[in-house]
């Protein structure tokens, strides 16, 4: 018998979302703990308690407590918790899962991290002025040097690590699906394959895609509007 | 007999020591296959062709099997059982434990060490150029309040960072930190817990930890027990 964990996250979380979409696709059952970031909820004594390290996602699943998207995954997996098909068991299949998850915590997610929080959550709550141009240049010069590493040397297949869906596209595609708030949008004609992948991901992943990304769109669009 | 792993590594690299001393202390078999990254042995095509197409070390060639990144190496052999269990669990709950770790390091340990490393040791020597007296300051400060982390969090209660042994979490760690005595930083004098934990890790490795740190050492004009 397995037992339902709770699971805390926030759908403006990347590896939150990553884990989010990766349950409702591979029908793993959790207990609902949204943990609101803007409100600093994760920054409370009590939310101290669940996770040490104050971050989101975490994992509690009876008295044991677990941080870090990948971790968590890997746990779930173990306890036949997690989808086979998105973190597959045989061997070499889940080493080259894995090599792109260690891979992207670097390239990938640090620079699109970066640049959505410097572009886009430090001045939305006023913690920072906008960067200056010539910043937001460097940053987005930053994310396509990463995009390109996707492009020439991840996408020989329909996806990144073959030709089914799984974690890593996840983890990978809810990183720069987020730069739609800061209206960075990827490029057809520089990134063919990344652009075709995108839409691959979301396809196989959906309704829980898109509905994971629902805040982000809404958001996107008015701040779109506003602009004009 | 022809060896069939193939391990590509180079000194200087910290995840390239890490891997370099828990292959010896999990006696495997290997053909050592070093790599001069400071002569750019990994910049040719014919390294990105056949050895590794990311053009990084560490990696690995196992009987024709190509992989990259450190932890995603480890669990690869982990998994084919040439890691044992005491330096890489096999029960999940412990693994998760170690794997926790694994995956908080990158963006907080790895990047902070590695670019006070990068910054006042490696550019300078590429450059002739030194970094600012204010630059070196805020790489510090970065670097510390991560330090501060294993200092307060990681080491809180036990010997080691996920329990009361070494497990290959304490070689990662240790590796990255060796890494800033290059730089000229001494994490022993305002970390106390780390100091100790450093020579727990030292003595549970050696003699291996002393061969991978051979360079270090020399570089650096610090053995371990030199005072800086
Ligand atoms: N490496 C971690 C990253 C966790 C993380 O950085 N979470 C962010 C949101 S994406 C967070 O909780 N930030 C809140 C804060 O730092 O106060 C993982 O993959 O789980
Ligand atoms: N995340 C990778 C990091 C690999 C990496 O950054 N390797 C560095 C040396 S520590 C490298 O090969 N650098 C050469 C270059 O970037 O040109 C791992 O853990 O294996």
């Amino acid at each position: 018998m397995s037992s339902i964990f709770k699971f805390y996250y926030d759908l403006m979380s990347q590896p939150s979302r990553a884990l989010w979409i990766s349950f409702k696709l591979g029908k793993t059952p959790f207990k609902d703990c949204p943990v609101a970031l803007r409100k600093r909820e994760q920054l409370t004594d009590e939310y101290k308690q669940i996770n040490r390290f104050q971050k989101v996602p975490a994992l509690v699943d009876g008295d044991f407590h677990l941080s870090e998207s990948i971790a968590i995954l890997r746990y779930l997996s173990d306890k036949g918790q997690f989808s086979e098909k998105l973190y597959p068991k045989n061997i070499k299949e889940r080493a080259r899962v894995d090599e792109f998850l260690e891979w992207q915590h670097l390239s990938v997610r640090m620079s699109c991290g970066y640049y959505f929080m410097q572009a886009w959550l430090l001045p939305i709550n006023r913690l920072a002025p906008k960067p200056s141009a010539e910043n937001i240049d460097k940053m987005i010069k930053n994310v396509e040097s990463n995009l390109s590493l996707i492009e020439r040397l991840w996408l020989d297949n329909d996806f990144l690590t073959g030709q089914q869906l799984t974690v890593a596209d996840l983890f990978g595609a809810t990183e720069i699906e987020q730069l739609k708030l800061c209206q960075y949008k990827v490029n057809e004609k520089k990134f063919p394959k990344v652009f075709k992948w995108l839409q691959r991901v979301r396809q196989e992943s959906n309704p829980y895609f898109d509905e994971a990304h629902s805040f982000i769109s809404v958001k996107s669009k008015q701040a779109a509007l506003a602009k004009l | 007999m022809k060896m069939s792993l193939k391990y590509y590594y180079d000194l200087l690299s910290q995840p390239s020591r890490a891997l370099h001393i828990i292959f010896r202390l999990s006696g495997l078999q290997f053909e050592e296959c070093p790599v001069a990254l400071r002569n750019g042995e990994h910049l040719t095509d014919e390294f990105k062709q056949n050895i590794n197409r990311f053009q990084r070390v560490p990696c690995i060639n196992d009987n024709g099997y190509k992989l990259a990144e450190s932890v995603a190496i480890l669990r690869y052999l982990s998994a084919k059982g040439k890691v044992p269990e005491h330096l890489y669990p096999k029960y999940f709950v412990d693994q998760a434990r170690v794997d926790e770790f694994l995956e908080w390091q990158h963006i907080t340990l790895r990047v902070t060490c590695a670019m006070y490393f990068r910054t006042i040791w490696l550019d300078p020597l590429l450059t002739g150029r030194s970094p600012s007296a204010s630059k070196i300051e805020t790489l510090r400060l970065h670097m510390e309040r991560t330090l501060d982390i294993v200092e307060e969090v990681w080491l809180a209660q036990s010997e080691f960072l996920t329990g009361p042994t070494l497990t290959v979490a304490d070689v990662f760690a240790a590796c990255e930190i060796e890494q800033t005595r290059m730089a000229d930083y001494d994490v022993r004098i305002k970390y106390p817990k780390i100091r100790a934990w450093l020579k727990r890790v030292r003595a549970a490795c050696n003699p291996h930890y002393d061969v991978a740190h051979q360079f270090v050492y020399k570089i650096s004009g610090t053995g371990p027990q030199a005072k800086l």
